[in-house]
């Protein structure tokens, strides 16, 4: 059958032939892997291998050698924290491990490469990352030889395969001894590289393990996410020496740049982590609530588990009183996914609450009051909504809120700016933006938690949901003072009942409006929901906008017409 | 006799099982097989239970706690009515020997499978039963059952019998208003102790006093009678190794049991039997001593837990017996035609920590695979609910051989092989139990398990890679997050992974690693042993190390880890990314959180009160047990989580404590 080359071919060629045939494009080996040329090879190959493996080993054991300091301070050694970062078995594609080599020593015998970093392309919580960890076991984490080369590179590779990069930081910045400018100026890169990333929508998440100052404050401060680490953080851009110098002042360096204070009240820090362990959990959390990878609009369904409390529990959770406090996160934890909520920032700003969690495997940022919006909470906010539209993540508006903080302080510090700065995070939001009134929504406070008037891609409420550019009682509070004074100054007294009815118009008109029969009934929302059907229609909503987005219909120039 | 009397036929057609788990699944196969139709009743928390599925119909019977539904008569009664069911098996436990369930089926027409009310009553009440079976020539126990319940009779009264003096409480079971008493000094405060408890348990704090007999066998003679008067027993069982008055593993025949005994006790058990004129299964409990004298304890008036290796070594089927006997039928057995084959033994498998008291547990059983070749009764399935409202018996495995060694050796290796992992059993206990040399020669007596806790409750040493390496492994192969593991060569990061994990509450810290080969390195400052992993596939792993290969049944569940290594399951609890434990441990921070699921029963202070540690503040029930709940620090209450009669699960805050404006101060 196959073809023949030569007449008088012996059977064994054609033989060879039809072998190839069958096996086209499988390539036969022909090497004698018995030989001396390939043993040879083969020792100089591994001998090779052996001398990067030895390099490797010794950046290594020199970065160990800190270990027991290390561990002292219940932290652990860089290599520890990516090897805890990373899902364990996965590849970890890690990057250049001979930079710098022979340019910190150049003795071939001394030589520690790497660059002081290390990174690679691995996967945190089944999503594939840039990480990059400071080697902070040697020289206190500061840049080595090529480690500016290294990080840029490394930066790169995140933007041009998206990757989202994940930063594990503790580096006393650049070693001093061996400044030139035109290492700093090219630094600037750096910073430039994050902006970027954030921008390009790829999620820069940061553990703070130690040190992260002067100009390495902002490889700190320019992520999206930030877990800093009790006791351990330190994000300032003077420390107490060279602030005592500067200006005199005298402080510790906790209360410069410590966990505690930029969770609480820079707002510098998103998430306190207890430890490095911790820490390490709160980053994967934190990747592990992104929707990244979004295969089908149902892909998580079959293993969402339910919430860990009983849904009926939701009757008996809000007050009919929305006088009386809540806290809205007893309510979460009985619809979403094993009640199972990474609260974003939960110590600044915590009357504002806000955080990740799923329903029936969607990806979800929710949004809600256990007080009123106050400048941080809306700092918080807004925030959240921008992180949230990076991931694609929709968002969910719970309001319970009264409003915004009123009153000098809170004047002072900015409520109508950081205000008006949630309300224009809320407009703008690219993501699927869904709203449920579970308590009051009063004044600016419905803005800013996306109510109707903001176009919600959906919109109910519970029956106890009350709105209104506030209370009836403080609506009729207000006018009753305001036209007493006006009498006052004009010296003609309004008589008690006279008050007193006003009051009462005023509070009835206000509370005539306020509910539920009388909102939903001028279509203010799209309908009253039983809270025990929270989850099913959540569940609904997030597939309808899942599946809408990801259609493409045939849009036309023209509507069907009838003949 | 039978062929003197006329026929009293009571037929049925369809039964009403009123009870739960594995004896409703083991009474609906015989009723099956004789062509019977099978009702369930279940409680809210059995809604989906193995014994609902079974039955032909069920009906639902009520809320989960036994007084609102098991324990229902009326509500058993109407099921029956709706059903069409007419007859009514109760199983053990619950109604079987409450006279009145028995009488009230009698009077709805129901045939109730069991003797008769007035059989029941009176062997229900311990004073009377023995009262009566003095009468019918049955050896009994030195002791007082007079209605004089005074401190002072019955003072003299112990004095009299002479200690050491067993209380009981007279309408007592299961151990509880039971109470072994060394000597006169102490003897009126366990009285006032075990009053208190048979009125919480019984509503009845009428005791009974008895000789207590040191380190005796529990030794019992199956019987049935019919209504014709005929009687057999079917022989022993030595249901002598106990805890908390409850047993554990049953075995017949008695390896103390000569065939001349045997033939003793069985004739004195017949004899009683007919005097009393008993129709139906029964059971009655003996002690034996040392030197071969045993008494009467009771009678029990329904099938025993432990019916099957009488059925194993006799070849019959007792809920048939019981079934044609209810209907009428002359008992077509006669004592001769009784024989005995090899030896069985029985253990009793239940959801609790052996190691901590023998605390019930309740919860999610991730995985169940009971063992092969040999009879397991169970109502279980993976990912089965155990509620903690019933008892914590989960399953029954019964092996059968030639021999005692025999059936022992068949007994562990079927514990060895099976898999229950999710809820804490008494697996290994089990086991421990039956490789005792102590059993192994026959030699257990009712003081078995607390002369010899420590050696039962020693984890076994064991071969090869040890628990902490292996756990390490599994930990880092079964992570949520891992890829699919494959052999071969591997990109995973080669720097060593810290893990630290708690073994059954212990924690370890080790680190390991995959080296590009693909192999694990395990341990810890560069000390790692090399373990390859031969295969991981379907929750089994095989691994090598040292040149030696084993298999190893796990489950991964979240943070969660099973595995099951000869006979004992290890529960691991990952916490390589867990927050270290602050000051909080031990309760540290004054929240005293419920340490399972149950009922609160009892609060026991107020919001403002001041406690001191160990002071109890609330009492759970859970499995029939109550678990008093202390304060873990001294202070101030300043919240309460729980109000009675409210259902918590485990870890739920009970109570907070401010200790920081500590009472004792």
């Amino acid at each position: 059958m196959g073809p023949r080359l030569r007449g008088d071919d012996p059977e064994g060629v054609s033989l060879k032939f039809r072998r190839n045939l069958r096996n086209m494009a499988i390539i036969e080996s022909t090497i004698s892997t018995g030989s001396a040329g390939f043993k040879a090879n083969r020792d100089g190959m591994l001998a090779l291998i052996a001398r990067m493996r030895m390099l490797e080993a010794r950046s290594r054991a020199k970065s160990a050698a800190a270990k027991e300091r290390f561990h002292k301070r219940h932290q652990l050694l860089p290599r520890e924290r990516v090897a805890l970062v990373l899902d364990p078995g996965a590849p970890f594609l890690e990057l250049s491990t001979l930079a710098g080599y022979m340019f910190d020593v150049p003795d071939p015998d001394k030589s520690a490469p790497g660059g002081g970093v290390v990174a690679g392309i691995g996967f945190v919580s089944g999503i594939r990352c840039m990480v990059s960890a400071n080697d902070a076991g040697i020289d206190a984490g500061a840049l080595q030889a090529y480690g500016l080369d290294k990080t840029l590179r490394v930066q790169e590779l995140a933007l041009e395969n998206r990757l989202p990069y994940v930063q594990l930081v503790e580096s006393a910045g650049a070693n001093l001894l061996r400044y030139r400018v035109e290492d700093f100026v090219r630094g600037g890169n750096i910073f430039r590289n994050l902006a970027r990333l954030s921008a390009a929508g790829l999620p820069v998440v940061t553990v703070t393990h130690g040190s992260s100052t002067a100009g390495g404050a902002y490889q700190t401060g320019l992520s999206d996410y930030i877990v800093m680490v009790r006791g351990r953080t330190r994000a300032f851009l003077a420390g107490p020496p060279l602030l005592k110098a500067a200006t005199g002042e005298i402080a510790t360096e906790e209360e410069l740049g410590g966990a505690v204070m930029h969770t609480s009240v820079s707002g510098l820090g998103d998430y306190l982590a207890e430890d490095d362990r911790d820490a390490l959990r709160i980053a994967r959390d934190i990747m592990a609530g992104l929707d990244w990878d979004r295969p089908e609009p149902d892909h998580k369904r079959a293993d969402a588990k339910p919430p860990r409390y009983d849904a009926e529990d939701l009757l008996g959770i809000m007050p009919m009183d929305h006088k009386r406090p809540v806290d809205m996160r007893q309510a979460i934890a009985r619809f979403v996914d094993d009640s199972d909520f990474v609260e974003f920032g939960p110590d600044y700003g915590p009357a504002t609450v806000c955080g990740q969690a799923r329903i029936e495997g969607h990806a979800i940022g929710i949004i809600t009051n256990n007080g009123p919006l106050d400048p941080a909470g809306a700092n918080k906010a807004t925030h959240f909504i921008q992180a949230c539209c990076q991931s694609r993540t929709p968002l969910l508006y719970l309001n319970n809120t009264t409003g915004y903080m009123v009153g000098k302080a809170y004047e002072e510090a900015g409520m109508i700016k950081h205000g008006s700065k949630m309300i224009q995070a809320v407009t703008s939001a690219t993501v699927p933006q869904i709203t449920i009134y579970c308590g009051a929504s009063f004044g600016a406070g419905n803005y800013g938690m996306c109510g109707r008037g903001f176009h919600p891609r959906f919109c109910f409420s519970w029956p106890n949901a009350k709105t209104a550019v506030m209370g009836g009682e403080q609506a009729a509070e207000t006018m009753a003072i305001v036209t007493e004074a006006a009498a006052a100054r004009k010296g003609a007294p309004v008589p008690r009942e006279q008050i007193d009815a006003m009051k009462a118009k005023i509070t009835s008109v206000f509370d005539g409006q306020m509910d539920v029969f009388s909102t939903s009934a001028r279509v203010l929302d799209d309908g009253v929901i039983d809270p025990r059907d929270t989850r099913a229609v959540l569940a609904e909503v997030m597939a309808i906008c899942r599946e809408g987005d990801a259609r493409a219909p045939h849009r036309m120039q023209f509507s069907v017409a009838r003949p | 006799m039978s062929g003197d009397r006329i026929v009293k036929l009571t037929p049925f057609r369809k039964i009403l099982i009123a009870n739960r788990g594995e004896i409703a699944l083991r009474v609906m196969r015989t009723a099956r097989r004789l062509g019977f139709a099978t009702v369930a009743v279940y409680s809210d928390a059995d809604l989906d239970a193995p014994h609902v599925r079974a039955a032909d119909q069920a009906v639902r019977i009520g809320e989960p706690l036994p007084a609102q539904s098991y324990l229902r008569i009326d509500a058993i009664v109407a099921a029956a009515k709706a059903t069409g069911a007419d007859a009514v098996h109760p199983g053990y436990g619950f109604l079987a020997e409450n006279e009145d369930f028995a009488a009230a089926c009698r009077d709805a027409g129901l045939v109730f499978i069991g003797p008769s009310p007035q059989a029941i009553e009176s062997m229900g009440n311990k004073a009377g039963a023995k009262a009566i079976m003095q009468q019918a020539g049955v050896p009994c126990v030195p002791g007082y059952q007079g209605e004089d319940q005074s401190d002072a009779t019955m003072a003299a009264e112990a004095a009299r019998i002479g200690f050491p003096v067993m209380i009981k409480a007279v309408a007592g079971g299961g151990g509880r208003g039971m109470r072994l008493v060394e000597s006169a000094a102490a003897f009126p405060d366990h009285l006032r102790s075990a009053r208190s408890e048979a009125q919480g348990a019984f509503g009845d704090p009428t005791v009974i006093l008895e000789r207590a007999i040191v380190e005796p066998r529990h030794i019992e003679i199956q019987v049935f009678g019919d209504r014709y008067g005929n009687a057999v027993h079917l022989g022993e069982r030595d249901c002598s190794v106990q805890r908390r008055h409850q047993k554990l593993i049953e075995e017949a025949p008695s390896p103390a049991v000569t065939p001349q005994l045997r033939a003793r006790m069985g004739e004195i058990a017949v004899k009683a039997v007919k005097a009393i004129g008993y129709e139906g299964a029964g059971t009655l409990e003996f002690l034996l001593d040392g030197a071969g004298n045993f008494y009467f304890m009771e009678m029990n008036t329904r099938l025993q837990v432990e019916h099957p290796v009488t059925e194993a070594i006799t070849g019959l089927d007792l809920v048939e017996l019981q079934l044609r006997i209810a209907s009428g039928e002359p008992l077509a057995l006669r004592q001769e035609d009784v024989r005995f084959s090899g030896h069985a033994i029985e253990v009793r498998l239940c959801s609790e920590d052996a190691r901590h008291g023998f605390m019930p547990q309740s919860g999610k059983m991730l995985e169940w695979q009971p063992a092969d070749h040999l009879r397991v009764e169970h109502a279980l399935y993976s990912g089965i609910d155990i509620p903690p409202f019933y008892d914590s018996m989960i399953a029954k495995v019964i092996a059968h051989g030639a021999t005692r060694d025999e059936a022992r050796r068949r007994l562990i290796h079927g514990l060895e092989q099976t898999v229950a992992f999710g809820v804490t059993t008494n697996q290994a206990f089990l086991t421990a139990c039956l490789r005792h040399d102590v059993f192994a020669q026959g030699g257990a007596t009712t003081a078995f398990i607390g002369q010899h806790a420590d050696e039962l409750l020693a984890r076994p040493l064991v071969a090869g890679i040890d628990n902490a390496a292996l756990a390490a492994l599994l930990l880092y192969v079964t992570d949520p997050h891992a890829p699919p593991w494959r052999p071969g060569r591997s990109l995973a990061t080669t720097f060593p992974m810290p893990m630290r994990f708690a073994i059954d509450g212990e924690v370890s810290e080790t680190e390991i690693a995959r080296n590009r080969e693909g192999d694990y390195a395990v341990g810890t400052n560069g000390e790692g042993r090399a373990i390859a992993v031969a295969a991981l596939d379907g929750g089994v792993i095989r691994v090598k190390a040292d040149g030696l290969t084993e298999s190893v049944r796990y489950r991964r569940a979240g943070g969660r880890l099973y595995i099951l290594r000869d006979g004992v399951v290890l529960s691991v609890h990952d916490l390589t990314r867990a927050a270290p434990e602050r000051a909080a441990a031990g309760g540290g921070d004054g929240k005293l959180r419920a340490a399972l699921n149950g009922r609160v029963v009892a609060v026991l202070v107020q919001p403002g009160d001041a406690v001191t540690a160990g002071q109890p503040v609330a009492t759970l029930e859970a499995m029939k047990m109550e678990h008093v709940h202390v304060a873990p620090v001294s202070g101030i209450i300043t919240e309460l989580g729980v109000t009675e009669g409210e259902q918590v699960t485990t870890g739920h805050i009970v109570a907070v404590i401010d200790a920081a404006t500590d009472a004792t101060a």
